[in-house]
């Protein structure tokens, strides 16, 4: 009996994440729910710019590749067009909460039933570790070289929570990827989001608090402590709001 | 026959409607909001939607996931809100998606005003967007052309997988003409194996994007997009001729002014003096053979626009130095007159004596 | 033949309506025709105008800068439009409110207290039908039963008396002898 294997919708290549990355253990997540919920077939993901670029490589589904920030426009575009599809949207912070806030916000106060996975390493992994809207106070980057000051870069931005604050979110949870547990609980709430999706709920969003070795200079075990010692406490994990944002109809006449 | 006077803005969207296209997505900009109202108004009884977006940019987006999925979508906005969606177009170029986008252009740069102008050619033609890229230009010169041009912008985008990019002005897109929609011809959508739909079990996975990170690849994609932009310049140009054949001065001039030029041919050929207008319906690919050929028989060429002389250098190109071309515009927002015209005419003709 | 025709005023007052009756009836006589709005900011400030061409050639530009014929339905469209209009032209006006008369002899001018008549008749929206049955009074550009019918037939048979209201305002406005 195999216990153990590679997900249907997750293609057999090799993913070009650095050594300690979860950005594998978050594609790998996704792909499970894809096979346990029957839906590769019609399933279309949109990847963003940052380190998950190329994700249509590593999915079986159709993609399509987004300009910086504008996955949720082009999710709003595919789905208002194919309701019946499942889409979804795989975002680092800098896409989703920096140069596509406008895209984010709107996306979900219209409540476009969409998925969308977020990934938080609280800076710019692709470019090299520069700041990002998630950066935390007094954390080092490349762009805030004598950590983040509030009268200098100003406050980072809890995405959860000032999403939750929109009539069109049907679910938002933040969790993270740094042990056994938590990634359990991140598998559960991936499954909710698409699940939602499929009961036409709204738009549903999982933060995964993840981690960025390379840029953050640490070691990957280091990397996963810091998610547990900094991170959690800052970005609390749990669910921010959980409804029916849409009534699972639409309003259609 | 069944004639209904109607906005250029709404014959726009009519045309678009009819067209088979089910999906708008716009943000209000004067002077073309006709388009997103006529539009919100139309799609639901059509089963189709009319979506407000955010931001251009949101809404070119938009019509970028739409086309990827493999259905007719379009946009439309004004000269400053085109600047916005610039960004969307050279991705949905660099994808080689079909989608229709209007500019009724206003005055710039800037916020400008909102009063007619010419002056985006450049922007049409040359750069709405970052890369090796070309759009399919289409201007329109009446209410007519507006509607049948949005029609047949749909069937360009999708032949040759390409945005297609209507260019009329304020005044074209304010006023009413008369529009027989019975007189349009459309081309059926075809079908679209490459769209990101769901591969439904039935197929390999559809990739859309337009990132090549290895300079072999991107350029070899670059090449493959040129081909089909050399077939285009082959295939699909466009134009008015209109008392060319022996004509002394060739005026070259589109959409509304060029309405107003061929009023000021009238006029010189009444006084005896023999001008022509050369009349570019596709401003990309651009009637470039024609007005060399042209060049062979007439005596001078003058550009008239609504911006500081703009088509002039892709008239000056084509005529390679063999003859003058002179240029006479306005720009701001205010529109010449026929007279205005004729005297350009009468001046360049004094001259050639 | 080419008639170029502004009508200018505040909204409200059938302006836009006005000019498209007359576009739309020269379009079905077989003429070319165009309408164009002032639009943006400028309508915002409640005042309205619409360019109107009817011309048997083709029509190259749909803005008038001189026109033929001004339809002016308040003083602060008769101030911008009268002196534009084309020597030898005709200036309509309503003489409810505009108490100027132009001092232009080169120009035929027609006043109206088209707003006073309207109002008399309980129906001061139609102020635009009074001052239309005075234009077509006073130009041969269409006949006025083309006209009234045009008017009249534009509404539902379930509607009668908006109808004969129309009818009896655009009459008022035809038998006019200022």
């Amino acid at each position: 009996m195999i216990v153990y294997k590679r997900p249907e919708a997750l293609s057999k290549v090799s993913m070009h994440y650095c050594p300690g990355c979860t950005h594998g253990i978050v594609h790998r997540l996704v792909a499970e729910v894809i096979d346990e919920l029957g839906i590769e077939k019609d399933t279309l993901g949109v990847a963003p710019v940052g380190c998950a670029v190329f994700a249509y490589n590593y999915f079986e589904c159709d993609f399509i590749e987004a300009s910086h920030g504008r996955a949720p426009a082009v999710a709003t575009g595919i789905k208002r067009t194919h309701p019946d599809k499942i889409v979804f949207t795989y975002q680092g912070d800098g896409d989703l909460a920096a140069i596509g806030t406008a895209e984010t916000v709107h996306a979900s106060a219209r409540g476009e039933n969409i998925t969308i996975i977020f990934i938080n390493n609280t800076n710019y992994g692709m470019t090299g570790g520069q700041m990002a809207p998630t950066t935390m106070p007094g954390q080092v980057t490349t762009t805030s070289p004598y950590g983040r000051q509030k009268m200098i870069q100003g406050n980072p931005i809890h995405v959860c929570e000032m999403l939750s604050t929109l009539d069109g979110v049907a679910y938002a949870e933040r969790v993270a990827v740094n042990n056994v547990k938590n990634v359990r609980a991140a598998k559960r709430a991936i499954k909710k989001a698409f699940q939602n999706q499929i009961d036409k709920k709204g738009l549903s969003i999982v933060e995964v608090l993840s981690t960025c070795p390379t840029n953050w200079g640490m070691t990957p075990v280091d990397a996963l402590k810091f998610v547990d010692e900094k991170m959690i406490p800052f970005y609390p994990l749990g669910v921010y709001v959980d409804r029916n944002a849409m009534g699972g109809e639409s309003d259609d006449k | 026959m069944a004639k209904v006077l109607i906005k250029g803005n709404e014959a726009v969207a009519e045309a678009a409607i009819r067209s088979g296209c089910r999906y708008y997505f716009g943000y209000p900009i004067t002077p073309q909001t006709e388009i997103a109202e006529y539009m919100a108004k139309k799609m639901p009884k059509v089963g189709g939607l009319c979506l407000q977006a955010e931001s251009e940019v949101a809404a070119i987006n938009m019509v970028y996931g739409a086309a990827a999925s493999g259905v007719r979508v379009m946009t439309s906005s004004s000269s400053p809100g085109i600047s916005l969606k610039s960004e969307g177009v050279s991705y949905i170029v660099g994808c080689d998606l079909p989608c229709v986008i209007l500019n009724v252009q206003r005055g710039g740069p800037g916020l400008g005003g909102i009063q007619p102008s010419q002056s985006d050619y450049y922007q049409a033609t040359k750069a709405l967007g970052h890369g090796d890229m070309q759009l399919f230009v289409l201007a329109p010169s009446s209410v007519q052309e507006m509607a049948q041009l949005t029609a047949d912008a749909f069937g360009i985008a999708d032949k040759y997988r390409m945005p297609v990019l209507l260019l009329a002005d304020g005044a074209l897109g304010q006023m009413m003409e008369p529009v027989d929609f019975d007189m349009l011809h459309f081309t059926p959508e075809p079908e679209k194996p490459w769209a990101v739909n769901g591969h439904g079990g039935k197929r390999k996975k559809n990739i859309i994007t337009s990132l090549f990170l290895k300079p072999e690849e991107l350029e070899a994609n670059v090449l493959e997009r040129d081909k089909k932009y050399k077939t285009v310049n082959e295939n699909e140009v466009r134009y008015e001729s209109y008392m060319c054949d022996d004509a002394d001065i060739i005026i070259v001039s589109f959409g509304i002014t060029a309405r107003i030029s061929k009023a000021a041919v009238n006029d010189a050929r009444e006084k005896g003096i023999k001008a022509g207008l050369l009349r570019p319906v596709t401003l990309s690919p651009f009637p470039s053979e024609i007005l060399k050929k042209l060049s062979d028989t007439a005596s001078a060429f003058l550009s008239v626009e609504l911006n500081m002389g703009q088509m002039v250098n892709d008239v000056k190109l084509a005529v390679e130095c063999k003859k003058p071309v002179y240029f006479y515009g306005r720009t701001g927002g205010s529109l010449m007159s026929s007279a205005d015209v004729l005297d350009q005419i009468e001046k360049i003709a004094g001259g050639l004596k | 033949m080419t008639n170029k025709i502004i009508l200018a005023g505040f909204g409200g007052q059938g302006i836009l309506f006005l000019g498209k009756k007359l576009a739309v009836s020269g379009m079905d006589k077989g003429l070319n025709v165009t309408w164009l709005p002032s639009y943006g900011p400028e309508q915002r400030g409640g005042t309205c105008n619409c360019s109107v061409i009817l011309s048997d050639n083709d029509i190259s530009s749909p803005i008038i800068g001189n026109p033929d014929i001004l339809v002016a339905f308040n003083i602060q469209s008769y101030e911008k439009f009268m002196p534009r209009i084309s020597s030898g032209g005709i200036l309509f006006a309503d003489s409810t409110l505009i108490d100027k008369r132009p001092e232009r002899d080169d120009i035929k001018s027609y006043f109206i207290p088209a707003t006073q008549i309207a109002n008399d008749i309980g129906m001061p929206k139609l102020v635009n039908v009074v001052m239309l049955g005075y234009f077509i009074k006073n130009t041969d550009i269409f006949t006025a039963d083309y006209i009234r019918s045009a008017i009249t037939d534009s509404l539902p048979a379930s509607k009668a008396e908006l109808r004969e209201a129309n009818g009896r305002a655009f009459d008022l406005g035809y038998g006019y002898n200022g």
